[in-house]
């Protein structure tokens, strides 16, 4: 497992250019170009169970949903932030990518370290150090339980149709 | 939604078949992102669109030519006071400019609001902008958004609601609007002006009846989780430098780095407003022989007003390339694309790396009239040096 380490304010241009949201949309097109702008090494060398960690403000900029979807599919565990952009948070839940917000544990992590996360507990564990992060909703897991926004719709329109 | 409802419709094929559309009043659909098509795959894009407008008889379909989603919303009466919008596309925070709470969603959340009508939304907590004086000539909407971001930084509003009080009676519905609509470059949820007396007047020029919207204002007691004051008098020109919008610095600290491509339009900034005062600035004169000019009005509506009152005329005149209304050069999807070691100085609302389709370019963000200015010049210059 490899971690990824960037900085603050990585906007959605960075994460997947906006030249390419008209022509690319399905996961083996976007793959590619994730993070093309920012780090060329990224698409090359990702593998499924890495994990993002990164500063202030990750995901601002764009709606364009491609670098979740992207990230989603390239298999990162999770993205650890010490805060995200509003709609690339709501994104994420709606394509089942785990983000974490928790400063503290951007803060501490060195290179080097290992991080472990365990969702139920909500803790995440950088090096020898543990910290807690903020659950969700259960309302927002349940999306997320669902393998994200359409399956969990899926399942709504079903029971809505099976009770008329 | 925009040129993205393809990819949206694309999603959910089999439920729309099985459940049709939630209710189809609710969705407006505008052809603006990449037109006219620039290749096979958009066209195909927008035929998968008017395929889908025809056979759910959507209401509300607009079709290439007329304009920016956020000017066609505003223009056309569709964004109202008190409304709750969600739209697929981050600059959908614009319809605070006339008293909307319009934020923007993904793709994925679209497409679930097409077939059932429903999402969720946490109350975001609300920050207060009181502006005090007036804004000196030379001096606009846009130098004070931009003044405001520097400030508070890209991150500083992430999950709120940005209020506007004080003397905001000499902001146009024109200037409200480039204001709103950079509210998602501080990370805002929505950026609102409380609805007054300009809001009313606008919406009645646009044939709006009173009784088709209900006015939200904040309590008198309204708690904020930050408070900021600006006192207009002491903004200046200003412009956001490479390679994001919170860096900010006056236009007299960059004066005279040369520029190659200049941009005045886009939904930041392509309304008539902008035009005339790019106009008066251009009437009678030049570009730089090393500048590219290009015009990208926000509507079919703002080029045809643009053409009655000579604006057009006073472009081309200039050098300029007049582009159709839409959005193609500010997301680098098409049209106006740059090439490596080139800087562009634009209207639009993003500078981020990149952006305009290539990633050794740089941009500039400033007002039409430092735009314009700067065109004359062909390295950034100060709008207030040649409108004396």
């Amino acid at each position: 497992m490899r971690i990824w380490r960037y900085g603050d304010d990585i906007n959605t241009d960075m994460l997947f250019p906006g030249k390419y949201t008209y022509t690319c949309s399905t996961p083996e097109e976007i793959k590619p170009h994730l993070l093309e702008d920012l780090d060329p090494s990224f698409a090359k060398q990702v593998n499924k169970g890495d994990i993002i960690v990164a500063g202030r403000n990750f995901g601002c900029g764009s709606s364009r949903e491609q670098p979740v979807v992207g990230l989603a599919a390239v298999g990162i565990q999770a993205v650890i932030a010490e805060s995200f952009a509003r709609i690339f948070f709501r994104a994420a839940i709606n394509q089942g990518l785990l983000l974490i917000e928790c400063p503290e544990a951007v803060h501490a992590y060195r290179e080097g370290d290992e991080i472990s996360i365990d969702v139920d507990k909500s803790v995440i564990k950088v090096g020898d150090r543990v910290f807690k992060f903020p659950k969700l909703p259960d309302e927002i897991l349940a999306i997320r339980e669902a393998g994200g926004l359409l399956p969990y719709t899926r399942l709504k329109l079903k029971k809505n149709k099976n009770k008329r | 939604m925009h040129d993205n409802a393809a990819a949206i419709i694309k999603k959910i094929q089999p439920e729309l078949n099985e459940y049709g559309v939630y209710n189809t009043d609710l969705p407006v659909i505008v052809l603006d992102h990449v037109i006219p098509a620039s290749d096979e795959k958009t066209a195909l894009n927008h035929k998968i669109i008017r395929e889908f407008v025809s056979k759910y008889k959507i209401k509300n379909f607009f079709d290439i030519g007329a304009g920016v989603c956020h000017q066609i919303m505003i223009e056309k009466g569709l964004a109202l006071p008190g409304k709750l919008i969600l739209g697929s596309d981050s600059h959908t925070c614009s319809y605070g400019a006339v008293g909307a709470f319009s934020t923007g969603i993904d793709r994925t959340e679209a497409a679930a609001l097409l077939l059932t009508g429903e999402t969720w939304l946490k109350i975001p907590h609300s920050i207060k902008i009181t502006l005090k004086g007036r804004l000196t000539e030379g001096v606009y909407a846009k130098d004070l958004i931009l003044t405001i971001i520097g400030e508070i930084s890209a991150s500083g509003a992430d999950y709120c609601s940005v209020e506007f009080h004080g003397d905001v009676n000499q902001l146009t519905v024109d200037d409200r609007f480039t204001v709103a609509n950079m509210g998602v470059e501080m990370g805002a949820k929505n950026a609102v002006f409380p609805p007054d007396e300009i809001t009313e007047k606008y919406l009645s020029s646009i044939g709006v009846k009173k009784q088709s919207y209900k006015k939200i204002i904040p309590d008198e007691d309204a708690e904020y989780v930050k408070e900021f004051n600006y006192n207009l008098d002491d903004v200046e020109p200003v412009v956001s430098t490479p390679h994001s919008v919170d860096n900010v610095k006056p236009v007299s600290k960059v004066e005279g780095v040369e520029i190659h491509q200049c941009l005045i339009g886009t939904c930041t900034n392509g309304r008539l407003s902008d035009f005339r005062v790019a106009a008066s600035i251009l009437k009678g004169k030049k570009i730089h022989p090393n500048v590219r000019l290009l015009i990208l009005p926000s509507s079919q509506y703002v080029m045809r007003e643009s053409i009655r009152e000579g604006l057009m005329d006073v472009f081309l005149s200039a050098g300029a390339v007049i582009l159709p209304p839409g959005c193609g050069p500010c997301l680098g999807a098409h049209q106006g694309v740059l090439a490596p070691g080139e800087r562009c100085l634009s209207t639009s609302n993003r500078n981020f790396k990149g952006r305009m389709g290539c990633k050794d370019a740089e941009i500039y963000l400033g007002s039409p009239a430092t735009v314009a200015a700067s065109a004359l010049k062909g390295v950034i210059t100060d709008p207030r040096s040649v409108m004396k």
